[in-house]
């Protein structure tokens, strides 16, 4: 019995193999299924509708899938609902970076393709990742930005989503790094990391405890939209002389940001680039074009050539870029957009 | 003699244990944090639990007639969604037109709980449960299936909740005008009473001639009329809507009402207790970043706080009953 399973997925692996080519360097007629981390996340909403408009749009189809909450449970259930239908794909934004092993590395056992972007799961549970921006390149921009805004020397601190969340982490882990190896940011102390848990009620309690506990705080860098909105809000309504910067949503930003108000300037990726690039990953993936494999090249459309780099957790990715400045001069411009 | 026998009953009643756990906490919170009793920060932190604190009054109906409603935070998001996408295409503007919208939206949600719950007899776990998930996933819908409303979309709107009224923030004003219509409807008013009688043993409340049916109906009303002023209160004061605002807050709302003394079982519990209640629940939410614990750690302690007040509570009223009989005996 086992043997036959065997010979059978063999069988249709061979398939597959040989009638990839067939449709080399299009989508066509290809299933892509596309698994958010929950529903509503406006970042995501950007990327999936730009990845869906980039399949359809070279013949292929897109299903997007949200689990019901944001956990690394509710999207393994997603995803064993979406390994039982005949979808050659799957690019997931992971919800854990360990707990998806399993399930993803079924779906690749069944011949289904697995790339990730957003957020990634462990190098044996995916082919590929896709990356906003290198971490470093975030940390970079981040640790600047606050070394800037405080003018060289001070306290800082950090109000992030959760503890857990590993964006979030991987971001705060470099700026940590990036202060401790430059001379540089010697005067730079970071006070504290904070935790809002992406609710606007906890970041506001938050962001007054750090501004209660450190009256001498010049900058909090607040690397995800929930936070740095809330954030924003509650150090402008006190017209407070701590400023802001970090991640953030342009039409959520934009009451707040400018010379004189409480962010002078904030970052956030290309998501409409990240959608992009992820679903010309994802169908080179499925035309047998990359394999995920370090330094292959494929064409991702009118964004040119991209090479696969070795990323930090020793898995491969593809990075799309640096994350992009807003301030007063763009913020009305790019909050049409985001 | 008289007097005496009033300070008693002041001293012996759940509420004045109530006042003595906040005065212990504000105090621990204070030797922490000195600015902690300024008018600003006390203002800043009733603010901030604006939504939980008018949301607990209508919890305490409903738990007095021995239910419990969990779909108030999808309630919620639905009516301020509405309100954030309707101010966002520019269909209405204002301030009184979005509360007005918002309010009437959480009427029709909790007029179709309460239906189901009195007309079909369906246990308030589960048909709140059942609600739940629908209005939260109407939220979802409404909103293009994730989109904001943020500061820009939301124009006038959002200058309610920082603007004033004889020196205190509006919203803070909301709160208090809840809480004296709460007062009095539940001490003095003949449906008030009728609720405390329901909750108390709702056959005899059914002899007695109370239509039991539309006392329920009421109070799920009730409910989803304050949980959409709640969705009205969090898009002024955080100035954004979103389909996922106040997930998982109903938590927060049951244990405001459960530390201020309302008997899960029904019956008991007055709305100074819920007062009480919610403000200590809200200075624990602002106390706990200040003293610096483990981020991961700060949701056990709030836990454990929670239990410990609800435990002094018990064993503190158990020992003022006692004294009260003892006081009859005599």
């Amino acid at each position: 019995m086992k043997r036959k399973v065997l010979s059978a997925v063999l069988c249709g692996a061979m398939v597959l193999g040989a009638a990839s080519p067939a449709f080399a360097a299009a989508g066509d007629g290809q299933k892509i299924a596309l698994v958010g981390k929950s529903a509503g996340n406006a970042f995501f909403e950007i990327a999936a509708a730009s990845f869906t408009e980039t399949v359809e749009a070279e013949g292929g189809e897109v299903t997007v899938a949200y689990p019901e909450t944001a956990t690394a449970d509710a999207q393994i259930a997603t995803l064993e609902g979406l390994i039982g239908q005949d979808f050659d794909a799957i690019c997931v934004a992971a919800n854990d970076v360990n707990a998806l092993q399993a399930v993803l590395e079924d779906a690749m056992a069944k011949g289904i393709k697995v790339s990730s972007f957003d957020s990634a799961p462990n190098p044996d549970s995916r082919q590929v990742f896709v990356n906003q921006a290198g971490t470093k390149a975030v940390g970079q921009a981040l640790i600047d930005a606050c070394y800037d805004i405080a003018g060289g020397e001070g306290q800082f601190a950090i109000l992030s989503a959760t503890s857990q969340a590993a964006n979030q982490n991987a971001w705060i882990d470099a700026m940590k790094s990036i202060m401790e190896a430059d001379e540089k940011y010697s005067k730079l102390e970071l006070v504290e990391v904070a935790y809002g848990d992406d609710e606007p009620q906890k970041s506001t309690d938050q962001t007054s405890a750090l501004l209660e506990k450190y009256p001498d705080l010049k900058v909090i860098c607040a690397p995800t939209t929930v936070g740095i909105a809330a954030a924003a809000k509650y150090l402008q309504d006190n017209e407070s002389a701590c400023k802001l910067t970090g991640l953030g949503l342009p039409s959520e930003m934009i009451e707040y940001t400018g010379e004189d108000k409480s962010c002078p300037y904030f970052y956030l990726w290309d998501m409409q680039g990240l959608g992009k690039l992820s679903a010309y990953a994802t169908m080179a993936l499925v035309t047998g074009d990359i394999t995920g494999a370090l330094d292959e090249t494929f064409t991702a459309g009118d964004l040119g050539e991209y090479t696969i780099t070795e990323a930090d957790d020793a898995g491969t990715e593809i990075v799309l870029g640096l994350p992009l400045e807003f301030n007063s001069e763009n913020i009305e411009e790019m909050a049409k957009l985001y | 003699m008289k007097k005496n026998s009033t300070v008693k009953k002041i001293v012996g009643s759940r509420e004045f244990l109530l006042a003595v756990i906040i005065a212990i906490l504000f105090a621990l919170v204070t030797f922490k944090s000195p600015s902690f009793l300024t008018p600003k920060s006390l203002s800043d932190m009733l603010k901030n639990n604006a939504v939980t604190m008018v949301m607990a009054l209508g919890m305490l109906c409903v738990m007095l007639v021995g239910g419990i409603d969990i779909s108030i935070t999808s309630t919620l998001a639905l009516s301020g969604m509405s309100i954030g996408m309707l101010l966002k295409y520019g269909h209405i503007s204002g301030i009184i037109l979005p509360f007005i919208i918002a309010i009437a939206i959480g009427i029709a949600c909790g007029l179709i709980v309460g239906l189901i719950i009195s007309r079909a007899d369906v246990p308030p776990i589960i048909a709140t449960m059942g609600f739940m998930y629908i209005y939260r996933a109407m939220g979802y819908l409404i909103s293009n299936g994730g989109e904001w409303a943020g500061a820009a979309a939301l124009g006038t709107f959002k200058d309610f909740a920082t603007s004033t009224f004889l020196g205190i923030n509006k919203v803070i004003w909301v709160i208090i005008v809840c809480y004296v219509i709460f007062f009095v409807f539940m001490k003095w008013a003949r449906t008030g009473r009728k609720i405390y009688a329901v909750g108390s043993n709702a056959e005899a409340a059914q002899v007695s001639g109370i239509n039991v049916r539309n006392i329920k109906l009421l109070v799920f009303s009730i409910m989803g009329c304050l949980a959409g002023l709640g969705g009205a209160l969090q898009v002024s004061v955080y100035a954004s809507a979103m389909p996922d605002m106040q997930y998982g807050g109903e938590m927060d709302v049951i244990a405001a009402c459960v530390i201020g003394g309302v008997s899960m079982s029904g019956g008991r519990g007055s709305v100074v207790g819920v007062l009480f209640g919610s403000i200590i629940l809200a200075t624990i939410a602002k106390a706990l970043p200040l003293v610096g614990i483990d981020a991961l750690a700060q949701n056990m302690v709030k836990g454990i706080i929670i239990l410990v007040v609800v435990v002094v509570n018990v064993i503190l009223q158990r020992i003022a009953d006692n004294n009260a009989l003892k006081g009859r005996e005599m």
